[in-house]
């Protein structure tokens, strides 16, 4: 390295770090310096507002906000584990922990905040946590599933309930105790506060609000047995997060004689040059702005890491303010504030509509001249990207039909197409909405993850998404782009229009449908080998509520299935079937074991245990499905619907009944399931699982559908996928009863069933879904729609139908006709189905090929 | 190719290099869905009928695969032409010359089929 290149040391690798790194080298500083990143944490940069999301499943990897390939493409050299500890600002270098001392020409400082702790006695006892690092969760976690049942939070602002969620996720009965008179005393005001207690109680958290923390009382061992609280009173608790405030990160600059401010944090001016020394730059949580103020959100972050990197690269930039819009992201409630939430502006006026029983409260602060200044909203933050965005500029409609809900007169019709061009659309980010547009129509971009990648709006706490996705649909509109989403060639409508007309005009016919809705030159013909089984599947699906016969193989439905579903097996590659008879919660006597060895073993078949907890036989001839099925509905066996696109297996765990862990029935919880959704024919398959506790033996988190058991009932995660790209489900409810968890998975399958496109699985479905889950969760959880009790009828008719497709096609001489090799010799054997043996058992005796290549497996529809 | 009120008693026929071949009653197919048939020298034929009552015959092997399943597969309408997709891999063969609608160099056979009293 050259002694003539110039030196920019950070300290701090945090969010804003990271930001300052991408900013230096997108202004091509990067290549005309050194650079050097010390980095206290064990790990590179990180999403610490995404944080929490830790506990619904996303993992340290997918929290990283940097690869090793960026950091090594600019030249960057990053310290990890090697915090900075002194700094020498005459001999202008800085001396790590390990010993490393590296001389700079510019010194930044983005060393972020500390977690405040009240210096109570008993502090640092074992069981005291705080909540601001992925190790601090780690910690978490693991004490929480060794040793606790009951956890508190100290402080109920934002972080304070977030971690309270976390804590109630883990299966903790969990407190909250909160000095002010109200929670999150901040955001919200004296109404915002009631209405958002009434709803986190009714969620089950306990909530002490007017209390402060005494004492931590520690038990023999050294470790948390409860609290002593102000009012006199002892609250026992296994656990304890405090999460009252954070304080800057300031003692670095401190000790080196740098300005800080009063109440702490590194004096900067309008470029966030420290005001002691024009070569040190402090940004993000630790500085105090030229405004007098330190911000402990991560937008105005941002906004210093470009100013300080801006100002390097000798640009103007400046920064002097910003708006501390805040959403909540705890689970289930709603509650924002944006712009001046408190009215502190002079003659500003406040429109209120508040409803206690629904625990919703909406505040909106106007101006003078009828512009809006900001708000607090409780219950219901639907409108929040919107109103955020409108901040500063007189709304289009009057600001009490912003408020009023739905239903309620005239609701207000205020759709992101409202919003002026410079409306900031992501605050965090500072992205507006003509910037998005402007991504649409200039950078050609079509869907919100495209938007979001060339845009960054909607890459940080998220809460703009919802608007973000309007705004494309919009602008694709308004600009005429045309995209054909018609299910397939014979139909221009989408399987989700599909299932609505089905639906409202009862249409029990294929043919029908195509004739009548089909595109005008598919209509009259025979359809296409896409739309048909799809057409199949919402006809069945719906088969009881709009009079359609329910069997796969009665009437036209049987010329409309997929070979699998025609024949109920799954076809193999050299014309065999396999057999998959349904083992609920894949718990088996050993009376069923034996039945079906006798009958693999009377017709040589071969046998193997699944991924999907049963057991396959391979290997039987068409004309042999009647007869193993005879047999195995003799025995008490049903259909598994190995073959449909349908509920498959519902796997479990021992769970509670045998495992030390466990603390519900996972296998009976499973099986009853099982038994609730079997044969229910969706756009895709579906797999579930239950979970006897957090330890999580059935990957019910992989499931489109997955149940864990809590101490508190049952957590339902939905979403997630093996297969080819895995997903991890998201938590949807938490803590729910038999009943409760039920109903959920009646409506959200349902929802599923009703929206989701051909072969989609609710994976895809639900990242492709406007507003995502949080759509869902208003839809299935909030019924936000009111279609909930439509839903649930549905499904109450489906499970009221359901007949053993394999025992009805036994007993059905007709149906029977049709499983034979040849019409015109019914009983021999098709000569190409042949077998060597293998292991003991038999394989498939593969034909040599004509044509030598052979498409990719599963690259063809699937 | 015939169409007839009174179906019951006709017999579905498909022509090989000596005459025609009587496979099967017509009835026994059943509209958008095939069978197989098995022809006197071992080899193997998929028969359809569409929606209009209109009766085809392939090769029932799947020449992708190997496997004689063609006469399980979906059938469907392209561009006013009959067609059968494979069950197994997917690809679609054209009903009237037995031309692979994704491959042009794969064609598999075609009967010539009718039905009559
Ligand atoms: C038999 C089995 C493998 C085994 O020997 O264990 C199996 C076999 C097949 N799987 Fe599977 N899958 C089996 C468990 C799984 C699992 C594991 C699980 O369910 O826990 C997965 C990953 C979990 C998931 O689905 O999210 C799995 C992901 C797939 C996928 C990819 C799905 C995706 O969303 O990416 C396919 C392809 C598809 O469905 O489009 C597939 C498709 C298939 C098909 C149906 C392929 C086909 O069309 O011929 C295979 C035929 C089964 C047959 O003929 O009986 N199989 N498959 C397992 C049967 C489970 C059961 O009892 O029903
Ligand atoms: C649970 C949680 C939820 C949040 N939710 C939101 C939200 O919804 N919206 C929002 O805007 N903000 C939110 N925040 C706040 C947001 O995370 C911060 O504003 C943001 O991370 C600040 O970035 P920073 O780089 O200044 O500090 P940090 O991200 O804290 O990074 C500072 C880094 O510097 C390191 N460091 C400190 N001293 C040294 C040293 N001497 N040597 C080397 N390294 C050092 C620290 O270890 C740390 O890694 C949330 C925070 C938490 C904890
Ligand atoms: S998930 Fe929990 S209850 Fe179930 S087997 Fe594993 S440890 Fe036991
Ligand atoms: S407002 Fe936070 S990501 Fe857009």
């Amino acid at each position: 390295m050259s002694t003539d290149t110039p030196t920019i040391v950070l300290v701090g690798h945090g969010m804003v770090g990271q930001r300052f790194l991408e900013a230096l080298a997108e202004r091509g500083l990067t290549a005309a310096h050194r650079v050097v990143v010390l980095c206290e944490e064990p790990r590179p940069a990180y999403d610490r507002v995404q944080l929490t999301s830790y506990f619904s499943g996303t993992t340290p990897e997918e929290l990283s906000m940097t690869d090793g390939e960026f950091i090594e493409r600019h030249g960057i050299e990053l310290h990890l584990g090697d915090p900075a500890e002194t700094i020498d600002r005459q001999a202008r270098t800085v001396t790590a922990r390990s010993g490393l001392t590296v001389s700079y020409d510019t010194l930044v400082l983005a060393t972020g905040s500390y977690p405040f702790v009240p210096p109570v006695p008993g502090k640092d006892a074992t069981g005291c946590f705080v909540y601001r690092t992925i190790e601090d969760l780690l910690a978490i976690e693991e004490y929480a599933g060794a040793r606790a049942t009951t956890g508190a939070v100290v402080g109920g602002g934002l972080l304070g309930l977030e971690a309270a969620g976390a804590l109630k996720g883990l299966g903790l009965a969990t407190h909250i105790v909160e000095f002010a008179p109200r929670l999150m005393p901040v955001q919200v005001d004296e109404g915002g506060g009631a209405a958002l207690l009434r709803t986190i109680e009714d969620m089950g958290l306990t909530v002490h609000t007017g209390t402060g923390t005494q004492e931590i009382v520690v038990g023999e061992e050294g470790a948390v047995t409860a609290m002593r609280l102000s009012d006199g009173s002892e609250l026992p608790t296994d656990l304890v997060v405090f999460s009252a405030g954070v304080r800057p990160r300031d003692q670095l600059a401190r000790a080196c004689g740098l300005a800080v401010g009063e109440r702490g944090g590194i004096m900067v001016d309008e470029r966030c040059r420290t005001v002691s020394d024009p070569r040190v730059f402090a940004i993000g949580e630790c500085a105090l702005a030229a405004d007098g103020r330190v911000y402990g959100l991560v937008a105005p972050g941002y906004e210093m890491a470009e100013t300080a990197a801006a100002t390097l690269a000798a640009d103007e930039a400046a920064f002097t303010g910003a708006d501390l819009s805040t959403k909540l992201k705890l689970l289930g409630v709603d509650v924002a504030s944006f712009g001046d939430a408190h009215g502190t502006t002079a003659d500003c006026l406040d429109v209120v509509y508040a409803d206690s029983r629904s625990g919703t409260y909406k505040k909106l602060v106007i101006g003078r001249d009828g512009e809006l200044l900001g708000g607090i909203l409780v219950g219901d933050a639907e409108a929040y990207g919107t109103l955020r965005a409108l901040t500063g500029s007189v709304p289009p409609v009057a600001p009490e039909r912003l408020v009023l809900p739905a239903g309620s007169g005239a609701p207000a019709e205020l759709g992101p197409s409202a919003l002026p061009d410079e409306a900031v659309v992501c605050s965090c980010h500072n992205v507006t909405k003509g910037t998005i547009r402007g991504a649409v129509t200039e950078h050609r971009c079509t869907t919100v993850p495209q938007v979001k990648k060339c845009t960054r709006a909607g890459t940080g706490c998220g809460s703009c998404v919802k608007v973000l996705g309007q705004l494309v649909d919009a602008e694709l509109e308004a600009s005429g782009v045309e995209v054909d989403k018609g299910l397939c060639g014979c139909f221009a409508q989408t399987r989700e229009e599909l299932y609505e007309i089905v639906l409202a005009l009862r249409i029990s016919s294929y043919q029908q449908l195509l004739d009548r809705y089909g595109r005008r030159e598919a209509r009259g013909g025979d359809g296409c080998e896409i739309c048909k089984p799809a057409v199949a599947s919402v006809i069945a699906s719906l088969a009881p509520a709009i009079g359609a016969d329910g069997h796969v193989l009665d009437g036209e439905q049987a010329a409309l299935q997929d070979t699998n579903d025609h024949f109920l097996a799954n076809l193999q590659r050299n014309g065999s079937y396999s057999v998959v008879p349904r083992i609920p919660g894949g718990e088996i006597t050993p009376e069923k074991l034996i039945v079906i060895g006798e009958i693999a073993r009377d017709f040589g078949l071969y046998t193997k245990i699944t991924g999907g907890q049963r057991i396959d036989m391979f290997g039987a001839r068409v004309e042999q499905l009647p007869l193993i099925w005879a047999r195995l509905v003799d025995a008490g066996f049903e259909s598994g619907h190995a073959y449909g696109k349908a509920l498959r297996t519902v796997k479990s765990c021992v769970g509670q009944t045998w495992c030390r862990y466990g603390v519900q029935d996972s296998v009976r919880m499973a099986i009853d399931l099982e038994l609730r959704y079997r044969g229910l024919r969706s756009p895709h398959k579906l797999k579930s699982a239950v979970s006897g506790c957090a330890r999580e033996c059935a990957e019910a988190r992989s499931k489109d559908f997955g149940v864990i058991a809590t101490a508190g009932g049952w957590n339902l995660y939905v979403g997630g996928n093996g297969g080819a790209t895995p997903r991890h489900a998201d938590l949807l409810a938490q803590d729910l009863t038999d009943a409760e968890l039920v109903r959920l998975i009646d409506r959200f399958l349902m929802f599923y069933i009703r929206t989701a496109d051909r072969l989609e699985r609710t994976s895809v479905w639900l990242e492709r879904i406007p507003g995502g889950l949080d759509h869902v969760r208003d839809v299935v959880v909030h019924d936000s729609l009111g279609i909930c009790g439509e839903l649930e009828a549905l499904m109450a008719a489906h499970v009221a139908g359901y007949r053993d497709e394999w025992a009805e096609t036994v007993n059905d001489p007709e149906k029977l006709a049709r499983f034979v090799s040849f019409v015109n010799a019914p009983d021999t054997p098709d000569p190409v189905v042949g077998f060597v043996p293998e292991r003991d058992q038999i394989k498939p005796d593969l034909p040599l090929l004509a044509i030598g290549t052979r498409p990719l497996e599963g690259s063809a529809q699937r | 190719m015939t169409l007839a009120p009174e179906t019951t008693d006709l017999k579905v026929q498909l022509r090989l290099e000596d005459g025609w071949f009587t496979v099967c009653d017509l009835r026994l197919l059943i509209p958008g869905r095939g069978v197989a048939a098995l022809l006197p020298d071992g080899r193997q034929a998929a028969l359809f009928r569409d929606r209009a009552g209109r009766t085809y015959g392939i090769d029932n092997r799947d020449p992708f695969t190997g496997a004689a399943v063609l006469s399980r597969g979906l059938t469907g309408t392209h561009q006013g032409r009959p067609f059968v997709a494979s069950p197994l891999l997917k690809q679609r063969f054209d009903l009237l010359s037995g031309q692979c609608l994704d491959d042009e160099t794969v064609r598999v056979a075609a009967y010539d089929v009718r039905s009559t009293a």
